[in-house]
């Protein structure tokens, strides 16, 4: 174990290059370059014993990336924003074709107008593709979460989105402690795929397929993603044994004893939520914060279990479910909870969007307006 | 491998699409004088429904596309409309 200081980026190439990745495609994009950047360096100067292809596209980095998983490689690629956009149509492919994924992304805002500074509308875009997606809080939580994305997708074959914010991780630094390569090795053993595309074996993946044969893959990604969040937590908690890392099982909680108000939220907000916590416990106010880490699959009976009977739910989301009420979580949140017989109730706001600033007392006031609504 | 429905292989078996020379609007004739035997149709059918060895046409599974026909640099091969049989 080795502490040191450096920024969200550059822990998330040491977790890659630690994690002993054979292959990388990417293409840069703001904030997300200097993952891809360093990781280029390493496999020049010989520290990383992988191929790097350059591609023309993030279309073509995630076509790339599936097809070396397809035939056995442990992959990785990173983008951000438009990027992930791009890729939308192979995320899909990876994840019917239950192919063993990671890949970063560094949250940014989506186009028009354009903007390079972070909220989540790239990630909650890609909701429905079938990936796992976390989001990760600190600069340890961008390293640990890299690795325990590896162990999660070779386990149960579905692809894993890390994500984290743009400029406020990606790009200040923070210490954090890197894990010994033995250490990483005992965790991650060298990747079995369960089938691989080789000439020998002369199959495909992907072909056309009738309904009678289409629907059971579908509903069988379905019910295995569903499942995803106890193998994520059963990950953690043996990362844990072993690092002394921990970040919480799918969500991360804050001063929940005698709690009546919740403000949920995932990513960097969620560390400021704690210190707002603070001022409105200062002012007698039982609040609590609830960081989500687990976007997909939603940790909806965890979320449900979190909240005392008459519980009030504060969701702050850094996007839109444009046609709703407000964000992605909030639309979530109301329907995880929608069958309970007591007094909860719950309230959302959009903040921080394209990089607006998100200080505590902020966010503590942005509290009280949404215990107002809730009076 | 082990199960079906999770990873989704396949391997390619003769006929695994049915019958597809039943969509065929116009089927190719060959006319094995004028065929100089350079392969060209072979090589790009894309349902592999030329034997190499004797050029005959598997009209089972021919969809009658034309394109061994086009590429024919001898116009040995014509397309001719089903209904015309």
């Amino acid at each position: 174990m080795k502490k040191i200081l450096d920024t969200g980026n550059a822990a998330c190439a040491l977790a890659v290059k630690a994690a002993r990745v054979d292959f990388v495609a990417a293409y840069p994009i703001t904030p997300q370059t200097s993952v891809v950047e360093k990781l280029a360096g390493y496999i020049a100067e010989g520290k990383m014993n992988a191929k790097y292809l350059p591609v023309e596209s993030e279309h073509s980095a995630m076509s790339a990336v599936a097809a070396a998983a397809a035939a056995g490689a442990r992959v990785f690629t990173a983008t951000s924003s438009q990027g992930l956009l791009y890729m939308h149509e192979i995320l899909h492919y990876a994840a019917g074709g239950r192919l063993s994924l990671v890949m970063a992304n560094v949250n940014r805002a989506v186009c028009a107008p354009w903007c390079l500074y972070v909220d989540h509308q790239d990630a909650v875009s890609q909701r429905d593709t079938g990936w796992i997606q976390l989001f990760a809080a600190s600069t340890q939580e961008i390293y640990d979460s890299i690795i325990l994305a590896y162990k999660v997708t070779e386990k149960i074959h579905i692809p894993v989105i890390v994500n984290y914010d743009g400029f406020l991780l990606s790009h200040s630094m923070m210490p954090f402690e890197t894990v010994d390569q033995d250490i990483i090795d005992e965790f991650l053993p060298p990747f079995e795929p369960a089938w691989r595309l080789h000439p020998q074996w002369g199959g495909t993946f992907g072909n056309v397929t009738p309904a009678e044969n289409y629907a059971p893959f579908r509903h069988s990604l379905a019910a295995d993603i569903r499942k995803a969040g106890e193998v994520i937590e059963k990950i953690a908690r043996e990362f844990e044994k072993l690092t002394g890392h921990w970040h919480g099982g799918l969500f991360d909680a804050y001063r929940t004893e005698d709690a009546e108000f919740f403000l949920l939220s995932m990513g960097s907000m969620a560390s400021e939520m704690e210190l707002a916590v603070d001022i409105l416990r200062d002012k007698g106010i039982p609040a609590a914060s609830i960081r989500l880490r687990v976007f997909r699959p939603f940790p909806a009976e965890e979320l449900s279990r979190l909240l005392p009977d008459g519980a009030r739910l504060l969701v702050f989301d850094r996007n839109y479910a444009f046609g709703t009420e407000g964000g992605v979580l909030l639309a979530e949140s109301k329907a995880a909870l929608f069958n309970r017989k007591d007094d909860i109730k719950v309230v959302g706001r959009a903040v921080g969007l394209g990089g607006e600033d998100l200080p505590a007392d902020f966010l503590a006031e942005k509290a009280r307006e949404m215990m107002e609504v809730l009076k | 491998m082990n199960d079906r429905s999770i990873y989704p292989l396949s391997q390619p078996v003769k006929g695994a699409g049915g019958k597809t020379g039943s969509w065929r609007t116009a089927k190719p004739v060959i006319d094995l004088e004028k065929c100089s035997g350079c392969l060209l149709c072979w090589l790009f059918c894309p349902e592999g429904c030329i034997g190499k060895n004797d050029r005959s046409i598997d009209y089972a599974y021919c969809k009658g596309c034309g394109i061994c026909g086009a590429e024919c640099p001898k116009k040995a091969i014509v397309m001719v409309k089903e209904e015309q049989r």
